[in-house]
């Protein structure tokens, strides 16, 4: 069959050049708008990523290892990755279950719901760490309660798991929910009636189905559980050593005047930034094909 | 048995539109049956409630004697295909229809072997021999049917259902597989209910029809029966092409503005009624009594006859008219029509 299709493909690609044709913008406006987004690209992006690397290697090798090795930096770097691997696969579980319910069902509600899943992208991340001391706060809600069976929250590991896990949240289900949404239910339902057990359907249908954009999802919402900054500064506390993630030790360095240990902590985070970005494009790269074909229909 | 699936006052409605209002069909085992309507007639639905993938509100489905609503999916045992095939494209094709037997509980599942060579026979029984290792993606609309079909018959289903099989083919290759579902089905013999809303292809492959239309049945029978005998004016039309004319019957003739247009009726009853004539029932001729007559407008090819579309006084749609003759009328020309064959039915 695949000989039989070549033919198509050519023929398929003439229009298309066609209408590029028909557009008809000049060549002078074509290298204009690409020469904009060029330079805005190396203003805004590239230059500042450099400048971190450039910075943090200013002082040579041996300052940017003490820097890093340093114990108050090592557990920051701790506590940063602590905090991903709890947030990221709970945002995992909670979003594919959250998309499923989108995707699959009816219900009432289900608009609202969707909004929901976008608050965290609306609201401040300020404020988002706000309601959390405002709810579990030595003044908050259940404050008192806290305090009387000696739980602490805020200012502690889990005050920040939760501004993290809330800000965090939308990454995961908003990548999967319009690719389940395209696919429909006929797979699982297929499956059921071929005496699949629930279970064995979503392992084996539905996962393998959504697997490159739930990898999407969790590569974003890695990258930002990593790099949040001002919903964790609010509950934090910013105590040394316990409470401080990267992105806040960086903060506190800068504000200290040692630019250099500032930004070799940064350079870590930009670090994560530049993997990020490198894995997705591979795997976009690689498995073209594979993405193509699960997106379709 | 003697009965495969039998079907008792079924209803279902979705929010508040009624989708199946008391639907009752019996289907004898080794059957292939149409489910025909227009889209939104409820025969998909129909279908997935005989599947379990929706709960009827009320009435029952049985399998043989055992009523359905006691038997979870997999005890069901039915093998569904989709019309847009819902092969798992990340499976070969292999892996496809090996599905469902992987899928049963540790007992009762084939060994490795057994289940090699089973999807090797169903690929065989589908003319797709050696297709094992492809997936989804590198096959023909046709094939992946094929695969979905294979899939749903290595389960030995009880029934098969099938929703619009060929809706997403083109023409040549839908052809070429109803008359290979065909041959399959006289081969295999599974009792088979599939749904279209092409009644060509209903009249051609199922041993009985059966016509949904706003959620009822209108009839249920061969192909012959419902095509030569509608037992409505929506069968009378959704099958095939049909002309209407509003008529009176006085005695045993009908009139058409007080002109006698067709005799020999049986009908007691007279007063207005419908009359629906198909067009190969029209006949052009010189003279003779009970004739009506019009001007030809247009002439066009409908496959393998000519058509003639007629004004008549009167009527505000042209009537159709096959040309069994090669010698075909100028458009202007001024004809008489006499109706060979029509189906009446009282006005309501």
């Amino acid at each position: 069959m695949s000989d039989a299709s070549l033919p198509y493909q050519i023929e398929d690609l003439a229009p298309a050049r066609a209408a590029r044709r028909i557009k008809g913008e000049s060549r002078i406006v074509q290298f204009a708008l690409v020469g904009v987004s060029l330079a805005f690209l190396c203003l805004f992006l590239f230059l500042p990523l450099i400048s971190v690397f450039v910075e943090a290697g200013a002082r040579g090798w041996q300052a940017y290892r003490e820097a890093i090795l340093e114990p108050d930096a090592l557990a920051a770097i701790r506590l940063t990755l602590l905090v991903a691997a709890i947030a990221v696969p709970f945002n995992v579980i909670v979003g594919l279950a959250a998309a499923w319910a989108i995707a699959k069902f009816e219900f009432r509600g289900k608009s609202l719901l969707i909004s929901f899943i976008d608050l965290p992208f609306s609201v401040s991340p300020v404020i988002s760490g706000l309601v959390f001391v405002l709810l579990f706060g030595a003044q908050g809600y259940f404050g008192p309660w806290l305090a009387a069976n000696d739980i602490k929250i805020i200012f502690a590991v889990p005050g920040i798991l939760l501004a993290t896990i809330f800000v965090t949240f939308p990454f995961v289900a908003r990548e999967l929910i319009p690719h389940m949404q395209s696919l429909g239910s006929a797979d699982e339902e297929t499956a059921l009636t071929l005496g699949a057990s629930p279970w064995r359907t979503f392992f084996t249908v539905t996962l393998p189905n959504v697997k490159w954009s739930l990898f999407y999802g969790v590569l974003l919402c890695n990258a930002r559980a990593m790099g949040e900054f001002g919903a964790v500064a609010v509950v934090s506390g910013k105590i040394r050593g316990l409470t401080n993630t990267m992105p806040l030790h960086v903060e506190i360095l800068y504000n200290e005047y040692m630019g250099a240990a500032a930004f070799a902590v940064a350079s870590l985070l930009a670090g994560l930034a530049l993997v990020t970005l490198v894995l997705k494009t591979v795997l976009e790269w690689r498995f073209a094909d594979a993405i193509a074909a699960s997106r379709r229909h | 048995m003697s009965v495969a699936v039998t079907i008792e006052s079924v209803e279902k409605r979705f929010q508040n539109f009624p989708a199946l209002r008391g639907v009752s069909l019996d289907i004898q085992p080794g059957e292939l049956v149409a489910l025909l309507g227009p889209s939104g007639s409820g025969k998909t639905t129909l279908l997935r409630v005989i599947a379990g993938l929706e709960q009827a509100e009320r009435g029952r489905v049985l399998f043989g004697e055992a009523d359905t609503r006691a038997l979870s999916l997999r005890e069901r045992r039915i093998g569904f295909v989709f019309q847009h095939y819902a092969l798992f494209k990340t499976m070969s094709v292999a892996e496809n229809i090996a599905f469902g037997l992987k899928s049963r509980p540790r007992a009762e599942r084939p060994s490795p072997a057994e289940i090699k060579k089973r999807v090797s026979e169903l690929l065989e029984l589908i003319q797709l021999p050696g297709l094992e290792k492809r997936y989804p993606s590198q096959l023909s609309g046709g094939q992946r049917q094929r695969i979905a079909l294979a899939r749903a018959l290595a389960i030995e289903p009880r029934v098969l259902l099938l929703d619009e099989p060929f809706g997403a083919l083109d023409a040549k290759v839908r052809k070429d597989l109803r008359a290979w579902l065909r041959q399959l089905h006289q081969r295999t013999g599974h009792t088979t209910v599939f749904v279209t809303h092409d009644q060509e292809e209903a009249l051609e492959l199922a041993d009985r029809v059966a016509i949904l239309h706003d959620g009822r049945l209108e009839q249920v029978g061969s192909p012959d029966d419902v095509y030569d005998h509608p037992a409505t004016p929506f069968v009378c039309q959704f099958l095939g092409d049909a002309n209407h004319l509003p008529v009176k019957v006085v005695g045993s003739q009908a009139f058409f503005q007080d002109r006698p247009v067709l005799g020999g009726l049986r009908q007691n009853q007279g007063g207005p009624a419908s009359l629906y004539v198909r067009p190969q029932h029209l006949r052009i001729v010189d003279d003779a009594p009970l004739a009506l007559p019009g001007v030809v407008e247009h002439l066009r090819r409908n496959g393998p006859l000519r058509r003639a579309e007629v004004a008549v006084d009167g009527l505000p749609k042209r009537l159709d008219v096959d040309l069994a003759s090669q010698v075909a009328p100028a458009i202007g020309e001024r004809i008489r029509l006499r109706i060979t064959h029509g189906n009446l039915f009282a006005a309501a």
